[in-house]
């Protein structure tokens, strides 16, 4: 019974209930009902269409890093300079909307043009992580982590000096862009289901290239032994850097879509921690991309109903945080020591 | 500027670097004995906060510091026992365990933002504190940077020239030929590791009981030191002396850029403020460069003169982590 | 001190690796442990030492008391060394700091001290020791005896050795079996673990052979070979008679070349190897026959000459420019850089075609694997893991994944762990590729293996590289010689 899907199924239900049992021991500590909050949690997230709508809103970049984020760990990479490549894809994206702001060119050609501009700044980013690591020796997490600071000074240098408001500069960023700039919303709601499409449409496609294409079979070989994927005639630096741009141009993806469907401008916090969320994701979903949709939902959907936190409880939105990575801990705890088990067994 | 201010300045240059001193110190402890504590950003904050509240609510900052390094130890003991007891990937664990500690801190933290606290104080040290600058340098300090000047000291004499140090050396290199020597690798990859978190922790309450007293949540400028310091341990090539070196470089970079902000009116100040990332970047390619392929190709292909000088100058930037370093021991 | 072993089993999950063995080794005795690889000798050793422990029921009695010995530090204590086959040291720190790990005592170390006993001993011993030298530039020989009055100090009664001879030269071969036969005088016990008939037969005061996990018999002098043969395979085995290849074209020429790496300096090495032919490297460990290989490989950029393939230069090239014009290189260390753990035997082969196109053909990846599965003869199926087979198979597998056709195979320790009957096979494999026109140059500690297969012969000495020797006029001595570094004069030739 411990073997298999079911056992793995079970030892991940343990662990959700570990991590909720700790987190309500910490709700507690703090003289707040842990049913309130999880009620409030809930009810926040999917108590309405609108709520709902948020999630999604939310759920958006948060799947397009996850699926940006297989491919890198696939290839044996820990990408943590993913949160700069949404940054810089959101900074390319209001580059190209500010290019053509006086343009007469249809809009739909412009907001196509911006998006890839973001997926394009987002790979360019990820690639100097790349080159640092393949020519330089420097280990992609330092290198990526460097690289997330400066790309936040690059934001807020834009915001308070070129591409400051008209007027006073603020951290509430730059002068938003006309209607005709946004990716169509549903009436009444902020998602749009372009933004959604293209997101289903990121993980599809990452998962048929890891599961059925040679490109994904090779980059497989290269995350699980790089030395002996280079003796057997794979060109490997090639195919480190070929991960950094998908995952980047993805992470891009996701920055230019908080520009031209949530925010409509650059602002200071443009990434929202979508790609260390993504991490996460990645870790607690093991990599797999069949299960990266519900947990993705589930993730954002806790982030959106931690909102009502501080208005209804007084307590720190991000206990969703706190939520979040107690579940991946122990999730990596209980497989730990389901792996224990199996081999004294 | 006068030399008074410049001395003064220098002097908060080495208070300032107090709290980075602590953990890099104690993140070679722990990766000289082959664990990577990656939670640190996160055990900084969550013993900032944590040190803060105790010494707040007990108004005793000794046991403020102490609560800093318990939440460390226990930080670093989820380390351990995934990565060493269950043998999970140490790099996943310890980042998981630093956003969950740094939103744990926001979350806990909220009720004492803002809020004023106890908070150390220089002493003056009689006599020493009269000897011309460096008396103003090293003697009117408080008294954690003080002890972070002796725990440099300490960790290099324990690593290098004592009995056990010699032995937390072998376990990073080679585990099982410590083990033959009759040493239990994996309980004292434990104590290390839980050391090296307390210290860790120590970091924390040195900021927020001391050069930044009071707890300010997200605005508190602390998200990020914990992964400076993370490669100010790389640069420091696991060396207690050379990463105290780098701790003090990076402090000084912060300070230039505070000085030299009116100077440069053109350079933007967010400009400066991230000069030390890209400068990190810059010295862990140097560091590291060395070991890349292409550069040991282009180098056979340069006549042997030139070859042998940029051979030298790579091998004297080179640090090699210790061999151990992230793999687990197992005796068959 | 009298050593007995009583019914010791041990279990690696479902292998037996100890069954049942009884021995009885008596104090001031050399006793020889002899078995070829994977025969069960380390296990046991292990288990004397401490560092891994047999099954309850097991009994081990020093000096007629029972005694449980739980870790090598409770081994020491009751007064067992054991020297592993891989040295088990710190070749980035000095030879005193290595010496003075783990010995007991206060905080600070009294390094004087130990200074002068690790020269004392080492005096006693004749054995050149700078207590400040690092190891790392020390030969395997000389790390050996550093561990050996290491043990010494630390008051071993009992000193067992595996597999020593491996990786060192015949000098000192000789010095060390000098030193291990005046232990028995001061009543020590020495265990000689070895899979070499010949140096069992000419130190040890009895021999107990070890088949499959299982005691099958001891033998005293005047030994008889053909009955040790006989015990540790079981039947007779004959390696057949070394046959001289057809050669052909010229596949390598290398003109002129020049290495370096941070330790070690070649220079000026002129060859020629035909296709047919196979080329052994002969050396201690560290010698350069790695640089050469790499070199050869297009893994390593050579700093001076030419090389070139088939006629055709590929000076400065890198790996898979050689892999294009048909050369393949076999690391020695299987799992860590020759497959990868993690993807199936069908991943393997279908990698190994270099596939063009974007989807992945399951069922021509299917059917190539159990093609292959087959001919070569693999214990797995098609979607076995690489880690799950064994090393023999492995090795197999390794060479399944060789493209066709091929000029040139590199392989290093092409057998090393593997049982005489893997080794036999893979030999009768790359012999197969030799006749279809490819050479092959292989590195092996092994001088009966070098011997046994190759035409002819490279030897590494320090950077130094001898002139091919024809392996009909040489012998182990000589090569034993030149190895450590005697004997140069007349051999070096133009390359020295």
């Amino acid at each position: 019974m411990l073997k298999g899907r079911l056992g793995s199924f079970i030892f991940q239900l343990i662990a959700l209930a570990l991590a909720f049992g700790v987190v309500s021991l910490i709700l507690i500590s703090v003289g707040a009902s842990p049913l309130d909050a999880y009620k409030n949690m809930f009810v926040g997230s999917v108590g309405s269409v609108r709520k709902f709508a948020e999630v999604l809103v939310s759920f958006v970049p948060l799947l397009l890093v996850t699926a940006g984020l297989l491919i890198t760990f696939s290839s044996g990479l820990w990408n943590i300079g993913v949160e700069g490549q949404i940054v810089l894809g959101a900074i390319s994206t209001t580059w190209v909307f500010r290019y053509f702001i006086d343009s007469t060119l249809p809009p739909a050609l412009i907001i196509s043009l911006a998006i890839l501009g973001g997926m394009l700044g987002g790979a360019l980013w990820a690639s100097l992580a790349g080159i640092l690591k393949t020519f330089g020796g420097v280990n992609e997490i330092f290198g990526g982590l460097g690289l997330n600071f400066v790309s936040t000074a690059l934001t807020i240098y834009l915001i308070f000096g070129p591409w400051k408001r008209p007027g006073v500069a603020s951290m509430s960023g730059t002068v938003p862009f006309p209607d005709s700039f946004s990716l169509p919303q549903l009436p009444d709601l902020r998602i749009s289901m372009w933004s959604l499409g293209i997101a289903l449409l990121a993980i599809v496609i990452i998962y048929f290239i890891l599961q059925g294409t040679y490109f994904g079979l090779k980059i497989k070989a290269v995350g699980k032994n790089f030395r002996a994927a280079y003796l057997l005639g794979i060109p490997t630096w090639q195919y480190s850097l070929y991960s950094f741009l998908i995952c980047g141009a993805l992470a891009g993806a996701a920055g230019a879509i908080q520009v031209a469907a949530v925010y409509h401008r650059l602002i200071p916090s443009i990434s929202s921690g979508y790609g260390y969320l993504g991490l996460m994701v990645a870790m607690l979903i093991n990599y797999q991309a069949i299960w990266a949709v519900p947990v993705a939902l589930f993730f954002a959907a806790l982030n959106i109903g931690s909102i009502q936190l501080p208005i209804l409880m007084k307590l720190d939105s991000s206990l969703s945080g706190v939520l979040q990575g107690t579940l991946v801990l122990f999730v990596l705890i209980v497989e730990g020591a389901r792996q224990k088990f199996m081999k004294k067994a | 500027m006068t030399v008074e201010t410049i001395l003064i300045g220098l002097a908060g240059v080495l208070a300032s670097a107090a709290p980075i001193i602590f953990a890099v110190l104690g993140e070679t402890l722990s990766e000289r004995a082959g664990v990577i504590n990656l939670s640190m950003n996160g055990t900084i904050l969550l013993s900032a906060m944590g040190g803060f509240a105790v010494a707040y609510n007990t108004d005793n900052i000794v046991l403020g510091f102490l609560a800093g390094m318990l939440i460390g130890a226990l930080v670093a003991l989820i380390v351990a026992f995934t990565s060493i007891t269950l043998k999970q990937s140490q790099v996943a664990v310890g980042f998981v365990l630093a956003l969950t500690c740094r939103d744990l801190s926001y979350f806990l933290g909220s009720p004492y933002m803002g809020v004023t606290g106890p908070r150390l104080h220089a002493i003056q040290i009689p006599i020493l504190s009269d000897i011309p600058i460096l008396g103003v340098l090293f003697f009117r300090q408080d008294i954690i940077t003080y002890i972070s000047f002796i725990a440099i000291v300490l960790t290099w004499v324990w690593i290098f020239r004592t009995r056990p140090g010699l032995i937390l050396q072998g376990i990073g290199e080679k585990p099982a030929a410590v083990f033959i020597r009759g040493s239990n690798v994996n309980l004292l990859r434990y104590i290390y590791t839980i050391i090296g978190g307390a210290l860790i922790g120590l970091a924390g309450p040195a900021f927020s009981l001391a050069i930044r007293a009071g707890w300010m949540g997200t605005i508190s400028g602390l998200d990020g030191i914990g992964w400076i310091a993370l490669s100010i341990t790389i640069f420091g090539g696991w060396n207690p002396a050379r990463a105290a070196f780098g701790a003090y470089l990076f402090a000084l970079l912060q300070w230039l850029g505070l000085v030299l902000q009116p100077v440069f009116t053109a350079v933007p100040s967010q400009v400066l403020q991230v000069a030390p990332f890209p400068l990190m970047i810059l010295t862990l390619l140097l560091v590291n460069i060395g070991n890349a392929e292409w550069v040991e190709r282009t180098l056979a292909a340069m006549p042997e003169s030139t070859r042998k000088l940029f051979a030298k100058l790579l091998r004297a930037m080179r640090a090699s982590p210790p061999a151990a370093l992230g793999v687990p021991f197992e005796r068959d | 001190m009298n050593v007995e072993l009583k019914d010791i089993n041990k279990h690696f999950g479902k292998v037996h690796a100890n069954k049942g063995i009884n021995l009885n080794i008596p104090s001031g005795t050399i006793q020889g442990i002899l078995g070829e690889n994977g025969a069960g000798k380390s296990t046991l050793m292990k288990v004397l030492s401490g560092f891994i422990q047999a099954d309850s029921d097991s009994e081990i009695i020093l000096d007629g008391k029972t005694v449980t010995i739980d870790s090598p530090a409770d081994a020491i204590r009751f007064g067992i060394g054991m020297l592993h086959q891989d040295p088990l040291d710190f070749p980035p720190m000095r030879v005193l700091d290595n010496f003075l790990l783990g010995l007991p005592g206060g905080l600070f170390p009294n390094r004087k001290k130990i200074a002068q006993d690790i020269n004392l001993l080492a005096k006693e011993f004749d054995f050149s020791l700078d207590p400040e030298s690092y190891v790392d530039s020390l030969t395997v020989g000389e790390r050996q005896q550093l561990e050996i009055i290491r043990l010494l100090w630390l008051g071993a009664r009992v000193l067992i050795l595996d597999e020593p001879t491996t990786g060192i030269s015949a000098l000192q071969k000789e010095k060390l079996f000098a030193t291990l036969k005046k232990l028995p005088e001061q009543a020590m016990t020495v265990i000689f673990v070895s899979h070499k008939l010949e140096d069992v037969e000419s130190l040890c005061d009895k021999v107990a052979v070890l088949r499959a996990g299982e005691l099958v018999g001891e033998l005293k002098p005047p030994y008889n070979t053909q009955k040790f043969v006989e015990m540790m395979f079981g039947k007779m085995i004959t390696l057949g008679e070394r046959q001289p290849s057809q050669t052909g074209e010229t596949i390598l020429s290398l003109d002129n070349i020049s290495l370096e790496d941070a330790r070690l300096k070649i220079k000026n090495v002129n060859v020629e190897i035909k296709a047919g032919e196979v080329i052994g490297l002969a050396g201690m460990e560290g010698s350069g026959q790695g640089l050469f290989m790499r070199a050869c490989s297009g893994l390593m950029r050579t700093v001076g000459g030419r090389i070139q393939l088939k006629g055709q230069d590929v000076t400065g090239k890198h790996y898979h420019a050689f892999k294009k014009a048909g050369v393949n290189f076999l690391p020695a260390a299987r799992l860590e850089e020759g497959l990868i753990p993690g993807l199936s035997l069908t991943d393997h082969f279908i990698l190994a075609e270099q596939p063009k196109g974007i989807f992945i053909d399951r069922a021509a990846g299917q059917s190539l694997a159990e093609d292959r599965i087959k001919s070569f003869n693999i214990r797995g199926t098609p979607l076995s893991t690489v880690e799950s087979l064994s090393g023999g198979n492995q090795q197999r597998a390794e060479l399944a994944l060789l493209q066709s056709p091929l000029s040139l195979i590199l392989l290093e320790h092409p057998t090393r762990g593997l049982d005489i009957e893997s080794v036999i096979y893979i030999w009768a494999k790359l012999k197969e590729r030799c006749k279809q026109g490819a050479a092959i140059i292989f590195i092996s500690s092994d001088l009966d293996e070098v011997l046994q297969y190759s035409d002819r012969i490279l030897v590494f000495f320090n950077g130094n590289v001898s002139t091919p020797i024809d392996t009909h006029k040489t012998s182990v001595t000589e090569l034993g010689q030149l190895m450590g570094g005697k004997g140069w004069t007349e051999k070096a030739g133009k390359n020295a």
